[in-house]
């Protein structure tokens, strides 16, 4: 299923063209077509997919939440619309109208904390996800929420603004509780919901870096998200 | 005894300038470290870090350890309070193998932050306080299984509160921040199922997020627990004003933290 609901709005300048093709970029794909484009201008030339580049410092820690609340949101605005959902239990219609909510507003903030710095939508392709299907949306929402928990975790250290931080430690234990939600409604009752897939003898939650995060994300993005001047 | 004044005498004063030197840099230069944490994190006992940190010296160790001597406090409060409900056979069958799970999380947060306090930065880990779980004689949580429940998740929402803020307090330690979020979103986990799982008892109507600064069927005394997560306005942006998105939802998408005397007095309940 391609996802209409966000297009993106080709804000991004050709400079920043040429980083897709450096270190950073996750359109290596895309940067092939580019290039056998370039050497014959007779074939036939794939549009070219604009992509976003997320900006260094704490403005590109944001960006990089603000891509994937935009990824979240997509997400359960599709789940609303899908068979699943209409055919849900009372209690997973309730957790998946919050869930869309809570993540349409986190994006939404961070659109307009950012400004003129944020990142234009990304386009997204849940072609993977059956929506009508319980199992594929409930596993999709776990992949999304732990994953989002994880990136925040993760990020946390190169935020050099304590204000900034704070924001992420108020939304992070959000998702968190999503997370765990969802894996209870995967397996009721179970220890899934802080399960030692994610969770150290240390009882530390894992962390993800800034390239592990988008490599995943990629699956569901299809705009090029450029993390090159992110902090390392 | 007053926990805050149990804490002031806890807190190492010991430290001499090269110690408080040893453990701390400008964010940048733990950077070079890489992703320590991890490194931390599968070592059951973090030894190795000692020599591995950069001697080059800037932030206050006394804060940091006085930081985590408080957030071990409260792993303290919540490990006893779980090792007791499961020793008093007050869990019901089915819900077992959960609070086993959060019993091992809490003592494994407190075996982290000894280890940390004491081997890593040098201090003296606080010790566990003497506890009263029934606050004076009005709870009944380890023969009623409803109050056990309710307590559970006060102590859950209090602890995701308490870490969120001492966040920008340990930032300028990659390590130590880095492990406080990963102990974080873990109480968050926690708080979501025992929640949940109050919900599906018929004990309450919340949800995994807290709604409002609502306590639901919580006893009044938990009021400060919830106080201020009403809160719509972050980093100066009111997101009621952004979107259609009913207040109630906005007041979920975000967590509030509480201040080091908001949540001592909290957790000053159920000192003995």
């Amino acid at each position: 299923m391609k996802n209409d609901l966000i297009k993106p709005q080709g804000l991004v300048k050709d400079a920043n063209r040429r980083k897709f093709l450096q270190k950073g970029s996750l359109s290596i794909a895309a940067a092939g077509l580019f290039m056998v484009g370039c050497n014959d201008e007779d074939d036939y030339m794939p549009p070219m997919k604009e992509g976003v580049m997320l900006g260094s410092g704490d403005i590109g820690i944001l960006n990089y939440a603000y891509a994937l609340e935009q990824l979240e949101a997509a997400f359960y605005a599709t789940v609303l619309q899908g068979d699943y959902f209409a055919n849900a239990s009372s209690e997973e219609k309730q957790i998946m109208e919050d869930l869309e909510k809570h993540e349409r507003a986190h994006k939404e903030f961070f659109k307009a904390a950012l400004g003129n710095s944020a990142i234009a939508d990304l386009e997204v392709d849940f072609s993977a996800i059956d929506f009508n299907n319980r199992m594929s949306v409930l596993s999709a929402a776990k992949t999304f929420e732990d994953l989002g928990v994880a990136a925040y975790n993760g990020a946390g250290k190169f935020i050099q603004d304590a204000g900034y931080l704070l924001i992420a430690g108020k939304i992070v234990s959000v998702e968190a509780r999503h997370a765990a939600a969802i894996r209870d409604l995967l397996n009721p009752g179970s220890v899934d919901f802080a399960g030692d897939d994610l969770i150290d003898s240390n009882g530390l939650e894992r962390t993800l870096s800034f390239s592990e995060v988008l490599s995943a994300a990629s699956t569901y993005v299809t705009t090029p998200i450029d993390f090159s001047q992110l902090p390392s | 005894m007053n926990l805050l004044k149990l804490l002031d005498k806890m807190c190492p004063d010991t430290q001499n300038s090269d110690q408080k030197e040893l453990f701390f840099s400008r964010r940048e230069a733990f950077h070079k470290f890489g992703d320590m944490s991890k490194k931390m994190a599968m070592a059951a006992v973090p030894l190795g870090i000692l020599s591995a940190l950069p001697k080059v010296a800037k932030a206050d160790t006394e804060s940091l350890i006085g930081v985590l001597n408080y957030a071990l406090t409260l792993e303290h409060l919540e490990y006893r309070y779980y090792q007791m409900g499961l020793d008093a056979g007050v869990i019901e069958g089915a819900d077992m193998a959960i609070f086993e799970k959060i019993r091992d999380h809490e003592l494994a947060h407190v075996n982290f932050l000894t280890e940390v306090v004491g081997n890593v930065l040098g201090g003296t880990p606080v010790m566990e306080p003497g506890f009263d779980f029934t606050a004076g004689g009005n709870f009944s949580p380890f023969t009623d299984y409803p109050t056990f429940l309710a307590l559970s998740q006060a102590f859950e929402d209090t602890g995701v509160r308490a870490y969120k803020g001492q966040a920008g307090n340990v930032m300028e330690n990659d390590v130590v921040l880095t492990a406080a979020l990963s102990i974080h979103s873990v109480e968050a986990r926690h708080a979501s199922m025992v929640r949940r799982l109050r919900t599906k008892k018929g004990h309450d109507s919340i949800k995994g997020w807290i709604t409002e600064a609502s306590i639901g069927t919580l006893p009044a005394a938990t009021q400060a627990i919830y106080a201020g997560e009403d809160n719509v306005s972050h980093g100066g942006v009111d997101v009621t004003q952004l979107t259609g998105i009913d207040s109630a939802a906005v007041t979920e998408g975000w967590d509030e933290p509480l201040n080091k005397d908001q949540v001592l007095g909290i957790a000053s309940l159920f000192l003995a």
